[in-house]
């Protein structure tokens, strides 16, 4: 029974397949896919060089404060940043009275609620506060930015890439596709997956933010910097996962080791 | 059963004789993968993924249970509590990558099972019923990880789950009240995610409870090998422990460290990176993808673009995705070759490579998104994934003519088996 439908079913499939197959091969010909201005005018991310790249790179605590700054004095005005605690804050190198004093000073407030009067109402941030979700009511949704860099292909070059990469639509792109021009309100931008995204520049002027640490705050390091930060909300655990990985690399190579002299022992009267 | 020559087990003290009397545990389980149970001496590493993807369920039920203590099945925290175990969970973000890359370590190592099952026909009689188990645990693997993928509820968990539920919407008339009762809605929300959390952690013990039966209809022939010729004589087995445990243990050490590798250094690097953003129903993403272990069947499922006469594109992909993983079950009955390994057959050895580069092609298109020239390629070896199995199988088993197989399984070791000259009674070695 097998022996004569196992055939049959294999030709069935295969028919049907050879029917999709001349059907689309014909339609590739007569109406090949209109190539889209997406299509020819993306780019792939830049290289981006960070200190946290690579089995060995840690995570540079300095570019990361850096990196915060940019964030509270620039992005946070339409991102939020949820999955991140004042508190966490302390793992980039901030002291408990400097993680309070960010939290109080903090522009967008905790909001209260008292169950007894029903009243809402405001307070500073403590340390154990998540850091506020922004409510925008602007043109296009801010995503939160939390793991922005691990929702994105090499998502801290993308970061960086996209920060740096405004510029004016391109005379060439227009010219082949008329109907591709950046509408009213959004921005060319060739590292975005459509090209043209809501938000404009953030990181506009030399010297947007000003550095503690003395850094000269062009606009590239500002975009590196707070790229670099966001590499470290979206995995905060980067570095504790890398040491502990040569630590059971180490053990699992000596064990494997161990196992394979083993192995040759007891066989030894085998082969 | 067992060979006549098996050890036989022997209690050392008193508590083990009490308690062989009264629970024989110990005798069971030196029979079943100790020293009681002889094993051919020949089995290569291709024989080490057994007691791998066995070690994979294990770990993947350790870390499972840890981490449903601290994950919220509710469409409106689930993700957030999954970064929560990512954040403030002790060790979580090691259980969490563990676990996910764990999955596809499960995968990796089940496939080679397969494949090494494909080469050496260790589908054939005696061992039909060990193949058609391999199977079912296979498909419980597959339901098993696609809902465990949904549990995130990020976006390719969620349109994962639309899209796969949406399959049973392609059966005609009863498939749209069965989609929607599958999901408990017309489309994934939380009672779709806390029906695929309770499956997803009960399936796995499902898979062990078939696992167990898998190594029983095992024992009663005892393992296959690689020239496929029968354990004759006592000279062509070796005891299971020491000699297997010792190359297990060697096989496990040189699996954790490519899995420890990714699971460390890459865990992102099998995932898609859209299941870090929300699942959100109103945002389709440019290309939805299932992880990469079912890229193949994906690509068949995408392969059938037009109606076949009356049969609707959509419901083809369906049948033939799920024929695709049926058709192994036939497996025994389509490949009718009296000698079982790739080895002595060179007609066969020769379409197993095509084959597995044809699932390779298959598994890139797959992940491909679904514009030309992927769907093309994909038509093309999608019918050679069925003519190999349906047609062309049967015919090489009918046409071939094998090459000599060694008299025995020592005779393949050694270069020569005494018993062979000496003594033709095997019973007597």
């Amino acid at each position: 029974m097998v022996r004569l439908f196992g055939p049959l079913v294999g030709l069935f499939f295969a028919v049907a397949l050879l029917w999709s197959f001349g059907n689309g091969a014909y339609t590739a010909i007569t109406e090949p896919a209109p190539v889209t201005a997406e299509h020819e005018f993306h780019l792939h991310p830049k290289e981006l060089d960070l200190a946290s790249n690579g089995a060995f790179g840690r995570f540079d605590k300095q570019q990361l404060q850096r990196g915060f700054q940019v964030y509270k004095e620039v992005c946070a005005t339409c991102h939020s940043l949820k999955q991140i605690a004042f508190r966490d804050l302390k793992a980039i190198g901030y002291s408990d009275a400097e993680v309070k004093a960010i939290a109080k000073q903090w522009a967008t407030k905790a909001t209260t609620f008292n169950p007894v009067t029903g009243d809402r109402g405001e307070r500073d941030n403590i340390a154990s506060d998540r850091i506020p979700t922004v409510y925008y009511a602007g043109q296009g949704v801010p995503p939160d930015l939390s793991l922005m860099t691990k929702a994105r292909h090499d998502g801290g070059a993308y970061v960086y890439s996209l920060l740096t990469g405004y510029q004016e639509q391109p005379a060439e792109l227009l010219k082949k596709f008329p109907d591709s021009k950046t509408p009213d309100g959004l921005h060319y931008n060739p590292y975005f997956a459509n090209l043209n995204l809501a938000m404009p520049a953030p990181i506009t002027t030399d010297g947007q933010v000003t550095y503690s640490d003395g850094t000269k705050a062009s606009v590239d390091q500002m975009s590196k910097d707070v790229s670099a930060f966001l590499v470290w909300t979206a995995e905060p655990k980067l570095d504790k996962r890398k040491q502990t990985g040569w630590a059971v690399l180490g053990f699992l190579l000596m064990a494997t080791v161990l196992a394979y002299l083993a192995k040759k022992n007891v066989w030894a009267d085998k082969h | 059963m067992s060979f006549p020559w098996a050890n036989e087990y022997k209690p050392g003290n008193g508590l083990t004789q009490w308690l062989d009397e009264k629970l024989p545990l110990p005798r069971f389980v030196y029979n079943a993968v100790g020293a009681g149970y002889p094993v051919p001496r020949n089995l290569n590493y291709m024989w080490n993924f057994g007691v791998l993807a066995g070690f994979c369920l294990v770990l993947q039920i350790v870390t499972g249970v840890v981490l449903a203590m601290h994950y919220a099945a509710n469409a409106g925290v689930a993700f957030d509590s999954v970064e929560h175990i990512m954040r403030d969970v002790n060790w979580g973000w090691m259980l969490r990558y563990a676990h996910a890359n764990g999955a596809s370590a499960f995968f990796v190592v089940v496939y080679l099972h397969i494949f090494r099952g494909f080469f050496y026909s260790s589908y054939k009689a005696p061992r039909e019923m060990i193949w058609l188990l391999g199977v079912v645990i296979f498909l419980l693997m597959m339901a098993t990880a696609f809902m465990g993928y949904v549990l995130p509820w990020g976006q390719m968990s969620f349109w994962g789950a639309k899209v796969i539920t949406g399959l049973f919407g392609a059966i005609p008339l009863i498939g749209v009240p069965i989609q929607e009762w599958l999901l408990g809605g017309f489309a994934p929300d939380n009672a779709a995610l806390n029906r695929f959390f309770s499956l997803h952690f009960l399936l796995p013990f499902v898979i062990a409870g078939v696992i167990i039966l898998h190594i029983w209809a095992l024992h009663i022939p005892g393992s296959s090998n690689p020239t496929g010729v029968e354990v004759k004589t006592k000279s062509d087995t070796v005891p299971f422990h020491p000699y297997y445990t010792a190359k297990d243990g060697f096989g496990l050490g040189v699996f954790l460290l490519i899995y420890c590798a990714v699971l460390f250094f890459g865990p992102n690097a099998l995932g898609h990176p859209d299941n870090y953003i929300p699942a959100n129903p109103l945002s389709t993403p440019a290309h939805i993808v299932p992880e990469w272990y079912f890229w193949p069947f994906y690509a068949i499922l995408r392969a059938f673009t037009s109606d076949f006469f009356f049969i609707p594109a959509k419901l083809m992909g369906v049948l033939a995705m799920f024929s695709a993983i049926l058709v192994w079950f036939f497996l025994p009955w389509l490949d009718t070759s009296p000698v079982r390994s790739g080895h002595y057959r060179p007609l066969f050895r020769k379409f197993f490579y095509l084959l597995v580069i044809d699932i390779l092609v298959l598994g890139y298109c797959g992940g491909a998104p679904a514009a030309e020239p992927f769907v093309m390629i994909s038509q093309l070896a999608s019918m050679y994934y069925f003519l190999h199995f349906l047609v062309i199988l049967p015919l090489v088993s009918s046409i071939e003519k094998p090459e000599p197989l060694p008299f025995s399984i020592t005779e393949a070791v050694l270069g020569k088996d005494e018993s062979a000259v000496l003594n033709a009674n095997p019973a007597a070695a």
